[in-house]
């Protein structure tokens, strides 16, 4: 696994032009939801925690399908499967390198929502703490749905968010919630539940996703 | 995998008496049925709510013991049951929405309120279209078969989240307003309309799982042994 | 009795309406050079990516040194090694990260196949026919007991015709089982052991 990760890294590292492309989406779409809101100072920092999320579950689709790209071209995940290691290392490896690279974006993201939304916080490691735990409800069936969605000859872009999204409503709920309270106050001490609820999903898609996907790349 | 090509009689008769008892449960719980005293004869559309309800969740319960009956025996006949049920529980899942906006607006007010239950069906009815047209997209039987399975797995694993998601979410905010529980004297339209749309889903997959087994036969070859040959020993 | 290196039994394999190959039934022993000859379209690739457990059959059974291709997975993969018309590589890595993947002496087996001073260059830059070789070093490295090649000599200059033949030889010294899916029939006719030809998906006598 740890080998499947270094090279998932070592990929990552080579194309960073496209997660720079990425985050350039991300923060575009930031400024497109401000837009949406108007300048009404109150209301921006109302939305901000929502709109973030937004922004870096549409960007998500992006770099999850990216992640496939390569594996594909020549059939390298193929090759990888072929030899004597399990798929679940490689899913695993694919799973955590996303997590990271979703993370980092999610990081990046939030300096641009303080700009534009006016939503600082003092908290920023429960604000990292809170990207750790939505990022990886993203990435676990984030990864395996685009083993499956990149296989397909037709439909590829399409397929992915309509598979994703409605399975990751809870992340985005809890995600957006918690990080609201951090940026709105929080008086009656919730985001701690809200984190339980993101550990809860986590726990489970981690484990369902790395036995399943074995059944998603055998022919 | 050989589907039954005489004409299937069983599903029909289960559609007719579906049919029948619906149309008894409507009248019983429309027109018998005293109007509860609380919210008046906006409530009737409890007695096809609650029942579509049931049917719904059973639906889906019933495409997730497809899936992994699939997963296990990679028999098609799990595959096309689970596409049926899968596309019945869409419908159903569908009206369920329909049915509780209709009641939501002159309850609450709003044609949408983030009612666990009601938001949790929305899920899992884009959820479920997701996989619909992810089969749509898969030309490949098998590949078509083990991905929905899978999806559908995950999709199903998401029902509990999602509701306390969003009830924790609504506990937070507001007061939960839910319907009330339907008292004893309204039980026989309840129970007659619960059975009369389990009769008709029934009944609807078991024609649909029967197209769809058709459908596979035909997109997938006879084995070779049928076809000729006996393999020569090198 | 020790099992033999392939053991193949009423194997068939769909794709969709038509079986790609139907009810196989072949053996080859241990240490032997297997030619598959057949047109395009013959079932050659099919059988060997059953072999290699890169898909799974329909109906049937392949065993290879006696491990079940669906059953012992794992076993199976880790005795074969397998020359795709795919070339398992990936094009941002270099040659050397491409091979790193599978581990074992890199260096030698780049300097084997030729590519020992573009070890350091990305995939992206090679030549269909250097490809061809680094695919040859993946197979090398992974030190097979029953090495499927498919259509190795495919984008190869005469050089490289060479060194297939060298490196079969080797594979052959090494005690190593060898299938050879091919076009080049007289080439390979000439230092295999058994013929098998498919045609249509079916083994012709």
């Amino acid at each position: 696994m740890i080998a499947a990760l270094r090279k998932e890294l070592l990929l990552q590292w080579r194309t960073r032009a496209q997660a720079i492309a990425v985050f350039v989406f991300g923060a575009t779409s930031l400024l497109l939801f401000s837009f949406a809101i108007g300048p009404n100072a109150s209301a921006l920092r109302q939305h901000a925690a929502g709109f973030l999320w937004l922004a870096l579950l549409l960007s998500s689709t992006l770099t999850l399908a990216e992640s496939f790209h390569a594996e594909m071209e020549h059939r390298a995940l193929e090759g990888l499967l072929l030899l004597p290691t399990s798929p679940r290392a490689i899913y695993y490896g694919k799973a955590i390198a996303n997590w990271l690279q979703l993370a980092l974006l999610g990081i990046a993201l939030v300096p641009i929502t303080v700009v534009l939304y006016d939503a600082a916080t003092p908290r920023l490691g429960s604000l990292i703490l809170i990207i750790l735990l939505g990022t990886a409800g993203i990435s676990a069936p984030g990864t395996l749905y685009s083993a499956m969605t990149s296989q397909t000859t037709r439909g590829k872009q399409m397929l992915l968010p309509l598979l994703l999204f409605p399975l990751i409503v809870p992340v985005l709920l809890a995600a957006a919630r918690a990080t609201s309270l951090l940026i709105l106050g929080d008086p009656m001490e919730q985001t701690a539940s809200w984190l339980r609820l993101l550990a809860a999903f986590d726990a489970i898609y981690w484990s369902l996703c790395g036995l399943l996907f074995d059944r998603v790349v055998e022919e | 995998m050989t589907p039954n090509h005489r004409f299937p009689r069983a599903p029909y008769a289960l559609l007719a008496l579906g049919v029948i008892l619906l149309l008894l449960g409507s009248y019983l719980g429309l027109f018998v049925a005293p109007p509860e005293h609380f919210m008046g004869d906006v409530q009737r559309i409890m007695y096809v709510h609650v029942p579509t309800a049931w049917n719904a969740l059973l639906a889906m319960t019933f495409a997730l013991v497809c899936a992994i009956a699939f997963l296990f025996r990679g028999d098609f006949r799990w595959d096309a049951r689970m596409e049926a049920a899968i596309e019945v529980g869409v419908l159903l899942a569908f009206l369920l929405c329909c049915q509780g906006a209709i009641w939501a607006k002159p309850t609450w007010g709003v044609w949408w309120d983030w009612d666990p239950r009601l938001t949790t069906t929305a899920v899992l009815l884009f959820a479920f279209i997701g996989i619909l047209a992810l089969r749509r997209f898969v030309d490949d039987p098998v590949r078509r078969a083990t991905w929905s399975a899978v999806a559908t797995i995950i999709a199903y694993a998401d029902v509990p989240i999602v509701y306390y998601s969003v009830t924790w979410w609504n506990s937070l905010h507001q007061l939960q307003s839910s319907p009330a529980t339907v008292s004893k004297s309204f039980h026989l339209p309840l129970r007659m309309n619960a059975f009369a749309i389990l009769f008709l889903m029934t009944g609807f997959i078991m024609l649909r799982a029967r197209l769809a087994s058709l459908r596979l036969e035909h997109e997938l070859a006879p084995p070779p042994h049928e076809l000729d040959a006996v393999g020569e020993l090198a | 009795m020790e099992s033999a290196a392939i053991e193949v039994r009423g194997l068939s394999r769909r794709y969709g309406r038509r079986w790609a190959l139907a009810n196989v039934t072949l053996r080859a022993e241990r240490g032997e050079v297997v030619m598959i000859a057949g047109r395009n379209g013959s079932g050659k690739s099919t059988l060997l990516r059953v072999l290699a457990t890169a898909i799974r059959p329909d109906a049937g059974s392949a065993a290879v040194l006696g491990y079940d291709v669906v059953r012992e997975r794992e076993s199976v993969r880790r005795a074969t090694a397998l020359l795709s018309h795919y070339s398992y590589l990936y094009e941002a890595l270099s040659a050397r990260e491409n091979l790193s993947l599978i581990g074992g002496a890199i260096d030698e087996a780049l300097a084997r196949v030729g590519l020992a001073e573009r070890a350091n260059d990305a995939v992206s830059t090679f030549s269909a026919g250097m490809r061809k070789r680094l695919s040859f070093a993946r197979v090398l490295l992974q030190r097979p007991d029953v090495a499927l090649l498919d259509e190795p000599y495919g984008a190869l200059d005469p050089e490289g015709f060479a060194l297939v033949d060298e490196v079969v030889a080797e594979l052959r010294t090494r005690g190593a089982t060898v299938v050879i899916a091919t076009h080049q029939i007289e080439r390979v006719a000439a230092y295999s052991d058994r013929v098998f030809t498919l045609d249509g998906g079916r083994l012709r006598a």
